[in-house]
């Protein structure tokens, strides 16, 4: 790992964007590192596209801005492609994770991408639903993310997913979102 | 040492003031410091302090209870942020006047109107000549540290007067950042018993709080203030000094970064600052001799010792997140002050940077340090005071 990995998150109001790029900072930072989440404040309305940050370094982190030049970037919300450059800034070794039922190549071929830059896939919003119930594919794009990247290992993530939901939540609930993220972890598909 | 946590900037200034467990909070919510005071108020209720938590219909009421609590003999707390500091604005010089030890969060937002809630400096800088001590914070760490620098400031036999801590609102206030935090009993330690001076509620010494005063000693009053801040310089430094022994973090007047034989100075605040730093390493890299002052303690102004760490700098550019509308930035201003006073005379340009909260780039950074450097080849400026990054 270089020593400042930049992760650009895109997402829709109420998917849980904001909470995947926490979860994922405490799992970075319970592997040492440091670590900084954020997202873009706009109105807040469900639905409205969003955009969150994570930065994730080997050496205390001092800059504070949005990230621009993103190693990885990961989209919640396969719709989002239609109507905002996820690709920008994005340099020619980046890694997509993308929340989609369509192929690898499918995506690929619309994003246009580099044979540089590598493309995940998975299919979160339906593995959402076997396991949650509901389509918040947050949980899943998280374990198909820690696969594609290698940011943080699989079982230090189900650790924090797990602390994110607190006593808030029933068993129930924990379980399905565990779940989900393992089989994120497991069906992402490289193409 | 204290456990390590990805939390919030307005998280880290929660969990300090529950540390701190103060006598009373009176506050009224305003975003972006609105979270501090949620949290607070779950402390409260769930019973970890035993803190006297008054809910306002203002902050103009919040800092006059602040006020009548503190006279009353308590250790009090309070956070606010933009409109909510410029309503207190008529309290904070009578909190400061009567020499009450209130320590605040302050996170800073920009002032109505146009309404917005995003960061800058406006609201911190328009209550300056207050008389509240003031400290800045880059990131949450610094804001978590110096709230328990500051209580131990502003409670300072030969000080006693209020203080503020600011930090960035969004940039940090709502940004999740790895930090340490202090075990519970350190902070105890460190910031020991409240020791009221005079409290109102020792019915066996009566005193007065907030008489009238004429002409004939108003004056007097004023000159003891200004004597009484000024020596919060030695007592930040001596507490700074505790508070690296139990910390293990250094902290200053203000961070003097790769300056000693910088011929190129910029001068920047709070979170622009860690942004900032980077680009300064890369300017080192390619062999220029720039560095970076990051002011800290920002009431009282430390001039002299500013002036000694620009002293080698022949170019100065201040960034101001707020401005001062027909006159120069009021950093620039202090910087110049600084600089005159000591007898030096580099070339100093103000940039205006980040108002509103618009994002502060590296590539900022970069533009301003490249025409230092043409204007130390030059030895001249064409605009002393512009603002960055505005579209036309």
């Amino acid at each position: 790992m270089s020593e400042t990995i930049e992760i650009r998150w895109h997402g829709r109001g109420g998917q849980g964007t904001v909470t995947a790029a926490k979860v994922l900072a405490d799992a970075c930072l319970s592997g040492g590192k440091n670590v900084q989440a954020f997202p873009e404040y706009g109105p807040e309305r469900a639905g409205a596209p969003l955009r969150a940050y994570n930065r994730i370094s080997t050496k205390p982190l001092r800059i504070h801005c949005p990230v621009t030049h993103p190693k990885i970037v990961v989209v919640m919300d396969a719709t989002l492609i239609e109507s905002i450059d996820i690709t920008e800034g994005t340099p020619d070794d980046a890694i997509f994770v993308v929340n989609t039922h369509k192929t690898p190549e499918e995506i690929r071929k619309k994003l246009k991408l580099k044979d540089t830059q590598k493309l995940f896939t998975i299919d979160a919003s339906t593995i959402a639903l076997e396991t949650i119930g509901r389509p918040l594919p947050n949980s899943c794009v998280l374990g198909a993310l820690t696969r594609a990247s290698g940011i943080t290992d699989l079982q230090t993530l189900l650790d924090d997913v797990k602390g994110s939901f607190g006593s808030k939540f029933s068993e129930k609930i924990i379980t399905a979102n565990l779940e989900a993220t393992r089989r994120g972890y497991e069906e992402v598909k490289e193409g | 040492m204290g456990k390590k946590l990805a939390i919030t900037g307005n998280q880290a200034v929660a969990e300090a003031m529950k540390q701190i467990n103060p006598d009373v909070c009176a506050a009224y919510p305003i975003t972006p410091s609105t979270e501090i005071m949620q949290r607070f108020a779950s402390f409260v209720s769930d019973g970890v302090v035993d803190t006297e938590l008054v809910t306002v219909e203002s902050e103009h009421s919040a800092m006059s209870a602040c006020i009548g609590a503190s006279a009353a003999g308590g250790r009090v707390m309070t956070a606010t942020s933009s409109q909510g500091l410029a309503l207190m604005w008529e309290m904070l010089h009578i909190a400061a006047g009567m020499r009450l030890p209130i320590a605040m969060a302050l996170v800073n937002r920009a002032l109505s109107a146009p309404i917005n809630i995003h960061g800058d400096h406006s609201d911190g800088m328009g209550s300056r000549d207050c008389s509240w001590i003031q400290i800045y914070s880059e990131n949450a760490q610094e804001a978590y540290d110096n709230i328990f620098q500051a209580v131990r400031i502003a409670e300072h036999e030969e000080i006693r007067l209020p203080a503020m801590v600011c930090m960035d609102g969004f940039i940090i206030s709502h940004s999740i950042e790895s930090m340490e935090f202090l075990p519970d009993e350190v902070v105890r330690d460190f910031i020991g018993e409240f020791k009221p001076t005079n409290p109102l509620l020792d019915v066996d010494k009566p005193v007065t709080y907030g008489p009238l005063v004429l002409p004939d000693y108003y004056i007097e009053f004023k000159k003891a203030q200004h004597e009484a801040i000024k020596r919060a310089k030695k007592v930040t430094l001596d507490v700074a000094k505790e508070f690296e022994k139990v910390s293990g973090r250094s902290y200053g007047l203000f961070e003097s970064y790769r300056l000693d034989d910088a011929e190129i100075a910029i001068v920047v605040l709070n979170s622009a600052a860690g942004t900032a730093k980077d680009v300064v390493d890369a300017f080192r890299d390619k062999g220029i001799k720039v560095g970076l002052l990051k002011p800290r303690l920002f009431r009282p102004f430390p001039y002299e010792e500013v002036a000694d760490a620009l002293g080698s700098a022949r170019v100065i550019g201040v960034f101001d997140r707020a401005d001062s509308f027909g006159g120069f930035g009021p950093m620039y201003m202090e910087i110049a002050s600084a600089m005159i006073a000591s007898g030096s005379s580099p070339v100093m340009i103000n940039r205006i940077y980040g108002l509103g909260g618009r994002d502060f780039m590296p590539e900022d950074a970069e533009a301003v340090i490249k025409e230092l450097v043409e204007i130390a080849d030059t030895g001249k400026a064409t605009t002393l005071k512009e603002y960055i990054g505005v579209r036309e």
